[in-house]
């Protein structure tokens, strides 16, 4: 019985692909909704309304992107009516696994979306001429500091220095990557199109976060671990989420989310159909629904983030609103680096880098 | 005078939180005699050679052996060795190595263990037996080897804890010969437990009779089986025809026994002086000790002899050790008698109606009532 | 007439072993051979360009020719290999004392202290264990208090912390084995090593480890496997540093999206664990029948 984990998790996606056909089958008769997205963009309170009005069920998995995608993978596409996935996650994976299909504009009310972000979202998602995604969530990758212990750390360089040694904690995830390399003076988004180049600037994003490392507690996984982390003081800085630094603010005003001089790294979560979504009549009713503004604020209640949905900056609560204008004058929001969408093949030399730099 | 004894006990006593396991016993063992402990089942047998062989501390006394205080010395520096009830072979040697164990454990040296080794299992029959594995070999010849892995390490002591309690009936009645046959040639004191009689009468020179934790007599096969002290004793050694009876009147030397269930018995006055009248007794009377004859050959009236008659119920033939179960017509008593080895009354059939003769001096009575349930080994 | 009833029974008897078996026989097929055979053939082939795939060693060549894969490999080996050899060498007497020395209700009750870690997820024990040891956690704030340290003291994130918790979720396999091995022992074996002269070590070594062989060469597969494949524990405990090769497949399945390196890396575990158990097997001269009676 010599089984590794490795292959029983290999089963055990097989399996979930079989189980994913077996739902194809049952799914088509009651109306609902299998919905793949992140924790808190499908709270309770908004499903409860939801299926009020239309009686639709709604069935949520949560995930995050690499998941959603090996999900998605493993059942070609299946098993789910709509998932969220970042903007520039979509069309690497589409080309290359199919496991998208492009969605019906006529079906969703363009009116609701703030425009200039409906139509950044619509192009970066754009594979053949058919667009596979429209924005839902956006928010910002930046620096989650105790400002009282780390008073002089402004970009995500200061996580190397002395005076933040073991108590910097960062994911290691491409985010890192890229926001290093900004940080470096490097521009990774222009040489997406450019693999050599591309190594390049890993290459030397590699030897920082190598020699780095020691100043690093641990790399962080989940948000709530990253809590803990910054609360009891074992950390005093991070790389991580907006979100993340408000929450933190609430409890203790010297935490908070603070913008890197380099620039905060912008994401957008879409809505994207899945290729073998059943469920494609609900899929839209659901984006048209919480695309309302007094729904999107919900939403933004539970997330922390704020919404592609035009006009739900007014149904928002006060003290977000604050944080978030704290965290980003005029200047840092013009600064953001909004992700271009990722080539298909970047991220094997992303996940060699990111192999290297946990193995030194 | 002390090294005369291998093996001493002085008031031992083993209890188990309050319950008396081995109470207050005394032994004293020659050197290379053959010394048997016989008792039923639970009587605190095996308690008592695990002492002798150091797996428990008495509660209280002492035992010494070649003279010398044994308290406290732990097993592997005793110089007993014992044969485990169910031989204890280790399984993952062959045979060789389960005899050689206890030399490389000393520390001899390679050719001397060899030697040695070749020479026990000669000795025990088994010469060629060495590389075999213990489950290829018989139970005779499992018995052999865990007597031979003692032997090699020669032993002031050897203690067996009913070594052949596994066998079958013939293999049993084999051993037992080879067994004494072996002591013999060897002159090591063994230490025997069993609840057999018959292999304890068979092979020691000395037996004591063991119950409830206590010894009741100690003393060689003949004296147990022909004197014995107690009534137990009397029960548990050899076969007896049993009545309950109070002592009666006493008519020159003998002492009338009347029995509770109707009839006297007569019994020697001067072996029972000391009960008095009117005491509840135990009378027990040797199957071989009583004489049968035809109805039609009334014995001559001897004083001092039993006389009765009674019918035959059934005839348990078994060669030499025949006998008949007769009920007594006066009584109704059921008696079994050994029938003559001569074949004098091998025609004897059931509903036949013989003479019983035994002489008052055959008559044992013992004080007081036995506890019913203690029934000893009539094998 | 007999004949044709004969072999009408025949058949129903075989028609049941065929029924009995086909669960079985459904299970090994689907669950175990099927996606063996799957995750083969993903790990022979190579991408080319967009859904386009060709057969090739690739991957298993990436992995020779990269130290970092190789290293992990060994890592994980050599500390698997430590981590069962630890279990043993603390699960031994603890299975002896349980086994041989406790009596009645005491047996029970500490068979039982053994097993309680196990009502809870592997992910509890080993958040459990991130309370205790974390540097604002509950012996760093202890020592402090007890002012055997001047500050706080990080216990997590190293390879002895990784270490503590395998050897910790792994004991209980260890001990089932062993200590049903050693009740079966029989005592007077013991005592008539001691009556031949023998002492402790030499009875131990003697008598009851070559009785024991089956179950701690039992015990010990079942360590090494679930060790090997453990990927919570050295994940959490280990940190930046805890460099694992069942992370490492996680890694390549679920983030990297390369299934390709993933199933290679897998079937390469799958030899190297076969190849040490067979090693293992063979130096204390077991079979894996013997090690399942
Ligand atoms: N370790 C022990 N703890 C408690 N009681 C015991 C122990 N060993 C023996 N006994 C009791 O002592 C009595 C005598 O036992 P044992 O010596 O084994 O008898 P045997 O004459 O059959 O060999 C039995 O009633 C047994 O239950
Ligand atoms: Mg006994």
């Amino acid at each position: 019985m010599a089984r590794k984990n490795g292959a029983v998790r290999a089963s055990m996606l097989g399996v979930t692909a079989i189980a994913g056909m077996m739902m194809l089958g049952a799914a088509a008769q009651a109306a609902e909704l299998r919905l793949l997205t992140w924790g808190g963009y499908a709270p309770d309170e908004v499903i409860d309304l939801f299926e009020k009005e239309t009686g639709i069920d709604v069935q949520v998995t949560l995930s995050n992107n690499e998941d959603m995608i090996s999900k998605l993978r493993a059942t070609g596409g299946g098993g789910f009516d709509l998932a969220q996935p970042s903007q520039d996650r979509i069309a690497g994976p589409q080309q290359e696994y199919g496991i998208y299909k492009p969605l019906d504009l006529s079906k969703i009310d363009g009116a609701q979306f703030i425009a200039s972000m409906f139509e950044a979202t619509k192009a970066n998602t754009t594979v053949d001429g058919a667009v596979y995604g429209v924005p839902h969530v956006w928010g910002t990758d930046g620096l989650v500091l105790d400002t009282s212990k780390a008073p002089n750390v402004k970009d995500y360089l200061d996580l190397c220095s002395d005076e933040v040694a073991g108590k910097v904690s960062y994911r290691l995830r491409r985010p890192t990557l890229i926001a290093f390399a900004f940080s470096m003076g490097l521009d990774p988004f222009a040489a997406y199109g450019d693999e050599a180049k591309y190594q390049e600037i890993l290459d030397a994003v590699e030897a920082k976060l190598i020699e780095c490392k020691p100043n690093v507690k641990t790399y962080w996984e989940g948000s709530d671990g990253l809590v803990n982390l910054l609360l009891s003081g074992e950390i005093v800085a991070a790389m991580a989420w907006d979100t993340g630094g408000w929450r933190l603010n609430n409890d203790n005003p010297a935490m908070n989310f603070v913008a890197p001089t380099s620039g905060a790294l912008g994401w957008i979560d879409t809505f994207a159909m899945p290729a073998k979504a059943d469920n494609e009549d609900e899929a839209y009713q659901w984006i048209n629904f919480v695309m309302k503004p007094e729904i999107a604020a919900m939403i933004t209640a539970s997330a922390g983030n704020f919404t592609a949905s035009k006009g739900a900056d007014a149904f928002a609560e006060d003290k977000l609103k604050e944080q978030f204008q704290a965290s980003f004058p005029q200047e840092a929001l013009d600064n953001i680096n909004w992700y271009p969408p990722v080539p298909a093949g970047l991220e094997t030399l992303e996940g060699k880098t990111l192999d290297r730099i946990k193995a030194n | 005078m002390a090294d005369q004894f291998d093996l001493e006990c002085r008031n031992v006593g083993k209890n188990f939180d309050r319950f008396v396991a081995v109470d207050n016993v005394s032994l004293t063992i020659p050197k290379g005699s053959f010394f048997s402990i016989l008792g039923p089942s639970g009587c605190g047998k095996t308690t008592l050679l695990r002492m002798l062989a150091g797996f428990q501390e008495p509660t209280s006394g002492d035992i010494l052996i070649k003279g010398k205080s044994v308290l406290g010395v732990p097993p592997n520096r005793r110089p007993v060795n014992m044969v485990f009830q169910h031989l204890a072979l280790f399984p993952m040697m062959n045979v060789a190595d389960n005899v050689a164990y206890g030399l490389r454990r000393r520390g001899v040296d390679k050719a001397t263990i060899n030697r040695k080794v070749a020479e026990t299992l000669a000795r025990v029959g088994l010469p060629d037996s060495g590389p075999k594995q213990i489950s290829q070999l018989s139970g005779g010849q499992k018995q052999r080897i865990a007597i031979a892995r003692c032997l090699v390490l020669e032993p002031a002591v050897l203690l067996l804890d009913e070594p052949l309690g596994a066998l079958d009936l013939k293999l049993r009645e084999h051993m037992k010969v080879e067994l004494k046959q072996l002591q013999h040639e060897i002159g090591t004191t063994f230490v025997y437990i069993t609840h057999d009689q018959s292999e304890a009468l068979v092979m020691s020179d000395q037996v004591a009779v063991m119950n409830a934790g206590k010894f009741e007599q100690v003393g060689t096969p003949q004296d147990l089986y022909y004197n014995p002290q107690t009534a137990f004793v009397a029960s548990f050694v050899g076969e007896s025809n049993r009545w309950r009876g109070t002592v009666g009147e006493t008519t020159g030397d003998y002492v009338a026994i009347n029995l509770d269930k109707g009839g006297v018995i007569l019994a020697d006055k001067a072996a029972h002086a000391s009960l008095p009248t009117g005491q509840d007794v135990e009378i027990f009377v040797r199957p071989e000790a009583i004489a049968i004859g035809r109805s039609d050959a009334a014995p001559d009236p001897v004083p001092g002899n039993n006389s009765l008659t009674g019918t035959v119920e059934n005839v348990l033939f078994n060669g030499a050790a025949s006998s008949v179960q007769i009920r007594e017509t006066a009584t109704g008593h059921e008696m079994s008698v050994a029938l003559p080895q001569t074949g004098a009354f091998a025609n004897l059939r059931a509903g036949d109606v013989i003479n019983l003769a035994w002489h008052a001096s055959q008559t044992r009575c013992f004080a007081g009532v036995l506890p019913s349930g203690i029934e000893g080994g009539q094998s | 007439m007999t004949a044709a009833s004969s072999t009408g029974q025949g058949n129903g008897v075989r028609l049941g072993v065929v029924l009995l078996a086909t669960p079985l026989l459904l299970w090994l097929l689907v669950l175990v051979i099927l996606p063996h055979v799957d995750l083969l053939l993903v790990s022979l082939r190579e991408r080319i360009a967009f859904r386009q795939y060709e057969f090739s060693f690739a991957n298993y060549i990436a992995f020779f020719v990269e130290p970092l894969y190789w290293n992990t490999y060994v890592r994980t080996a050599v500390m698997s290999i430590m981590a069962t050899v630890l279990t043993l060498i603390i699960g031994f007497p603890v299975s002896y004392y349980i086994a041989k020395i406790m009596r009645g209700r005491g047996k029970n009750v500490l068979f039982m202290m053994c097993l309680i870690p196990f009502w809870v997820s592997e992910l509890v024990r080993t958040f459990g264990w991130m309370i205790l040891l974390r540097e604002s956690g509950v012996i760093s704030s202890f020592l402090q208090w007890a002012g055997l340290v001047d500050g706080p003291v990080e216990m997590l994130y190293n390879d002895v912390t990784i270490m503590v918790g395998l050897v910790y979720t792994s004991m209980l396999f260890m001990v089932v084995p062993l200590v049903s091995v050693l009740d079966s022992l029989d005592d007077s074996l013991i005592e008539a090593g001691y009556d031949l002269g023998g002492n402790a070590f030499t009875v131990t070594r003697d008598i009851v480890i070559p009785h024991a062989m089956p179950g701690i060469a039992s015990g010990c597969i079942v360590v090494f496997m679930l060790t090997l494949g453990n990927y919570l524990t050295p994940n959490l405990l280990g940190g930046k540093d805890s460099l694992w090769f069942t992370e490492q497949i996680y890694t390549q399945f679920i983030t990297r999206f390369n299934w390709e390196s993933g199933s290679a890396f897998g079937f390469l575990l799958l030899v190297l664990s076969s190849l040490i158990v067979w090693i293992g097997l063979k130096l204390s001269r077991q079979t894996l029948a013997d090690t399942v009676r």
